[in-house]
């Protein structure tokens, strides 16, 4: 992972080039994104911090391909992004998962151009992977939020993508199953090796994931600061060299560390 | 106790019939025949073979109505829901339909098809079509773009993110939509047939009171048409609670 740190100028996975991102409504033309410039390197885990309504998302829907800028490029493995593409999933909060369908279903949804033989294969090692074995036929209104969360994550998985891109993806769950959460993406994704966008407006949680933390500023957003997280995992979260990175984002957003 | 609770219903309709004999017979002039009287004009009918023959000719038009209208208005409404300037587009002309009672047709209908079942099938057709037209306009419309997202995500093609997303995703309002609307086809197929034909439940209630006055069958036309009606909508009803379609009714 730190190796991968030292090569990201050179051969940037996803590159974006001065986006800017400006909504019309009755009349009047609202900036969201402003002069973005971002690289992300191959099997990097970045978050996207900022506060709630900053554009972080909309940012993320761009790279995604949901989202025409209104100006500047993307461009991933040298390829300008011209809208989604099943080599790079995005998983929304659990709401994303498909309610008229098992969680087999779910998992399988992106598989149709394998065999049978195939897609039950994939399907069970995914289903594994996120530990959600014997659940193989409940329906998403079944599990909890965490589960439909792990069954998105696994149907993202189970096309094989390069790239993640998660919208707040544990926004809506209560903090413990969160912190669990997070726990399983970072197995996951030492297990996989994906490039993984993460977009949070948790601070915590983006220094404990992430390889570097790119913080943005308030509408129109900016990039403030682009933070490296040299600290290898499992992160001990009471750590000096922890604390300082995190206190360091703190100040940087302008938040004083004491309520 | 859970026995009870269901059973209260029907202990419900027992008390009614009881309180409807009592008050009919201590009347001189009845104005309505009493339960009993009611019971032997069902026991009539079904020994003249009647009850099931108009039964049968109800149903029979009420499924063809319904069902062309279906086969019709399911799909135009889904590309009508889906394309939003056609919706624009056709929305006033839908909501001018709107409220012209299907009942209104009745003389055009004659005119184009004579007295006779397909003029009654086309009055049911369409009573059903509009409704369920704006049904699938609003499920398509309904939709959250999260599952329209993740179907292109997955690089789905338009045919399959047709039968693979949105299909599946206005299921449960459909299903809503046609229960509610064979509802109504059952309603208007009963008012067609005092005008339009000579057989079915609506012709047994016009042809006992012009050949004698026989108000026991006329009740009996019309407890037959609820009770029909309440079997339709159970048979619909059921459909909700298949598991792949009840997401779409919970409160969550």
């Amino acid at each position: 992972m730190q190796a991968s740190t030292a090569k990201k100028a050179i051969d940037a996975k996803l590159r974006a080039k001065g986006i800017g991102m400006s909504f019309k409504r009755d009349g009047n033309t609202t900036a969201v994104l402003e002069n973005i410039d971002l690289d992300v390197g191959e099997g990097e885990f970045l978050c996207l911090l900022g506060p709630s309504g900053c554009g972080k998302s909309t940012l993320l829907n761009i790279v995604a391909g949901f989202l025409e800028p209104t100006s500047g490029t993307v461009m991933i493995d040298g390829e300008s992004v011209k809208g989604p593409d099943a080599r790079r999933i995005f998983v929304f909060q659990e709401r994303g998962v498909f309610p008229w369908l098992t969680v087999e279903g779910n998992v399988g949804f992106g598989l149709f151009r394998l065999t049978r033989a195939e897609r039950e294969t994939r399907i069970a090692h995914y289903i594994k992977l996120v530990g959600l074995q014997g659940f193989e036929k409940a329906y998403p209104q079944e599990l909890s939020g965490g589960m439909k969360q792990r069954l998105e994550v696994a149907r993202a998985l189970a096309v094989k993508p390069d790239m993640l891109f998660l919208d707040e993806p544990f926004g809506a769950l209560d903090s413990i199953t969160r912190l669990i959460m997070r726990g399983e993406l970072l197995r996951i994704w030492e297990a996989e090796r994906k490039t993984i966008v993460f977009v949070t407006h948790d601070i915590e949680e983006a220094v404990q994931l992430a390889d570097r933390v790119v913080v943005m500023s308030t509408r129109p957003a900016r990039i403030q600061k682009i933070v490296e997280i040299d600290i290898p995992h499992p992160r001990d979260i009471s750590s000096p060299r922890y604390l300082e990175l995190r206190d360091g984002i703190f100040e940087e957003i302008g938040l004083a560390h004491k309520i | 106790m859970n026995l009870l609770v269901r059973l209260r219903p029907l202990g419900f309709i027992v008390l009614l019939l009881a309180a409807w004999h009592v008050a009919v017979n201590r009347q001189a002039v009845h104005l309505l025949p009493d339960p009993l009287q009611v019971a032997g004009g069902f026991v009539e009918l079904i020994q003249r073979g009647l009850l099931l023959k108009y039964v049968v000719a109800s149903l029979f038009r009420v499924t063809w109505g319904f069902c062309l209208a279906a086969i019709i208005a399911i799909p135009a409404g889904l590309a009508i829901g889906w394309h939003r300037r056609l919706e624009m587009a056709l929305n006033p002309f839908l909501q001018i339909l709107r409220p012209i009672s299907p009942l209104a047709w009745i003389p055009i209908s004659i005119l184009w098809f004579g007295v006779g079942d397909v003029a009654a099938i086309f009055l049911i057709f369409l009573a059903s079509l509009l409704p369920l037209t704006l049904t699938a306009i609003n499920a398509v419309e309904g939709i959250p773009a999260v599952y329209v997202n993740a179907g292109r995500n997955f690089g789905l093609s338009p045919v399959r993110l047709v039968y693979s997303v949105l299909y599946p995703a206005v299921i449960p309002r459909l299903i809503l939509g046609l229960r509610i609307t064979l509802g109504i086809a059952w309603l208007v197929v009963v008012a067609a047939e005092m005008i339009a034909v000579n057989s079915g439940l609506g012709f047994l209630i016009v042809d006992a009171r012009n050949a004698g006055n026989r108000y026991d069958l006329v009740v009996a036309g019309m407890v037959s048409i609820g009770l029909i009606g309440l079997l339709l909508d159970m048979g619909m009803r059921s459909l909700e609670s298949v598991r792949a379609f009840r997401w779409g009714y919970s409160e969550d």
